[in-house]
């Protein structure tokens, strides 16, 4: 406050700094109260993994207990499997589905369409997880990378397919009619022009998407299981960088919490990368707005 | 035309003669929902030259333009009603291929528009659609296209540039290029001049002088003083009425309506 120029020293003019301040301060806080958690987390993997972390881990196979060494390469490979079939699954469905609700969902329908896919986002992944297992694993008797990569993907289906539809809805109206003015059809207008237009969004909601189903480890118990070899076969077992850190954390071994830690920094490491993939994603040359 | 039963001003139509109809409309009604938009609308629009539609905001000339390709299709619960006649050929038969009406009915927006692209696909882009052009072909068709928009000798260094890094006016050059790339009969502008500059302004004026050599042009303009300036034919449209329509001439300095007298005195709207 400039000193004096206009006198404020009534009581009210007090009132109102002091709850201005004591607003400021509440909101300062809490942005500490938030990053907190997020500091300790990151610190902790940090400073409990690094020592993990070596050649082997990436690329030796787990050890059995007792022996020293050994690395977690059959997880890595199996994490980026059963991600990559998730969006096998999760992908297609997600974006064309977003597409339709954008473009062509008006009514009942696709009201309720929209309802259901956000109560599915909001369904514990164990049961997605318990789902896939009634609905593949027992009709074929094992575990599998399949079954995994299901799973995942019915998870990503919700988050995908409304953030394709919330992005596909704020192209503006204008480009859609100049597409159609060209003698352009409503897909060919939607693939070549709306999707173009959104595609930075979308990628972004995707790589999102991708990141929360990559740390998900109670649907892959039920599902994908686990195992200590390579998996070669997506019939069979698979093993995955989340199961693998709860079996070894749950374990009374020194070797192998300090194996969880490393994997943990891995996952996270992962997630990191791909959030910076989305950003980057989103920079694109031919910006909406400017 | 043979059989036109239209409340035309036959008379004084500078060059006649040499300007065959292009567009015949007959009795066109068109409804939004229960909203009666336009009322039996009789016009024709001349070939090769600009028609200028005026009227104040919400009197439906930009309706009627959008009948014109049907882009009015689009619009949910809307109906239209009469004859729209192309080359005499009707645009509303049921058989009629929208996508081949609007290859030849082309359309220009109020705000430029560009796609999220560079300056070249743009244009490109209806091309590719149609299968007009590839490879060489299609950069020819693509310089030609802006040349003709006037546009060339100001983008061709940067034709792999984003197209939002152009200005307003030069944008709207883009999208007429990207009309004119599909090769149209007709150029439909809904107040092309509205959001750009007195500069931008003029030159898209210039431009279309130049484009009506080739291309029918039927241009929608709150602003008179264009219409006067560009157009040979003026309609006035109120409450979705065509009130009067003729030489543009006649229609700013002696017009036959009161209400259009009205309103290009300024009276209102």
């Amino acid at each position: 406050m400039s000193a004096g120029a206009m006198r404020g020293s009534g009581l009210r003019h007090l009132r109102r700094k002091a709850a201005n301040g004591a607003m400021w301060g509440l909101a300062t806080l809490s942005i500490f109260a938030c990053l907190l958690p997020l500091g300790l987390v990151l610190y902790y993997v940090i400073a409990q993994g690094a020592a993990g972390i070596n050649l082997d881990f990436f690329t030796k196979l787990p050890k059995p207990v007792g022996e020293p060494g050994g690395g977690m390469a059959n997880a890595i490979a199996g994490s980026l499997v059963l991600v990559g079939l998730a969006s096998l699954v999760g992908l297609p469905i997600g974006i064309l589905g977003g597409i339709y609700l954008a473009e062509f969902g008006k009514g009942r329908f696709a009201w309720t369409v929209r309802f259901l896919a956000d109560v599915l986002s909001g369904v514990p992944s164990i049961v997605v997880g318990i789902f896939i297992w009634a609905m593949v694993v027992v009709p074929t008797h094992r575990l599998s990378g399949l079954a995994g990569g299901a799973a995942l993907g019915v998870m990503m289906i919700p988050t995908v397919m409304r953030t394709t539809e919330e992005l596909v809805r704020l192209v503006p109206m204008s480009l859609r009619e100049a597409s159609l003015s060209l003698g352009a059809t409503h897909w060919r207008t939607v693939l070549k022009v709306v999707l173009v237009a959104a595609k930075g969004g979308v990628v972004t909601g995707v790589l999102l998407a991708v990141s929360r189903i990559a740390g998900e480890a109670a649907p892959l118990l039920l599902t994908a299981g686990g195992s200590s070899f390579w998996a070669t076969r997506i019939d069979q077992p698979m093993p995955s960088l989340p199961v693998q850190i709860f079996t070894y954390a749950i374990q009374p071994y020194d070797d192998w919490h300090r194996q969880a830690w490393a994997a943990a920094l891995v996952l996270v490491s992962l997630v990191f990368v791909l959030s910076v993939a989305a950003r980057y994603a989103t920079r694109g040359r031919f910006r909406m707005v400017r | 035309m043979i059989g036109m039963s239209v409340k035309l001003q036959s008379t004084n139509l500078p060059g006649r003669g040499e300007h065959l109809v292009k567009i015949e409309v007959e009795h066109l009604d068109f409804y939004y929902g229960r909203v009666r938009a336009l009322v039996d609308v009789n016009l024709l629009i001349r070939e090769r030259q600009i028609t200028a539609l005026i009227g104040p905001s919400g009197c439906g000339k930009s309706t009627f333009l959008r009948a014109l390709n049907r882009m009015n299709d689009i619009i949910e619960g809307a109906r239209t009603e009469g004859k729209v006649r192309l080359d005499g050929e009707e645009i509303y038969d049921p058989g009629v291929d929208v996508v081949a009406l609007r290859r030849r009915v082309g359309m220009v927006f109020q705000r430029p528009n560009p796609f999220p692209m560079s300056v070249f696909e743009n244009v490109a882009y209806a091309p590719r659609l149609h299968g007009l052009a590839r490879g060489a072909d299609l950069e020819d068709l693509v310089e030609e296209s802006l040349r003709r928009a006037a546009l060339w000798e100001e983008v061709k260094d940067k034709l792999r540039g984003s197209a939002f890094a152009l200005s307003g006016g030069q944008q709207q050059r883009l999208c007429i290029a990207r009309v004119l790339a599909v090769g149209p009969e007709v150029v439909l502008m809904d107040e092309p001049c509205s959001a750009l500059d007195p500069v931008s302004t003029l030159r898209i004026e210039e431009l279309m002088h130049e484009l009506k050599e080739k291309y029918t042009i039927v241009i929608v303009t709150h602003n008179m003083q264009q219409a006067a300036r560009v157009s040979v034919e003026t309609g006035f449209f109120l409450h979705g009425e065509l009130i009067e329509f003729g030489a543009s001439t006649t229609i700013f300095t002696d017009p036959a309506d009161k209400r259009t007298e009205d309103y290009v005195t300024g009276r209102f709207g």
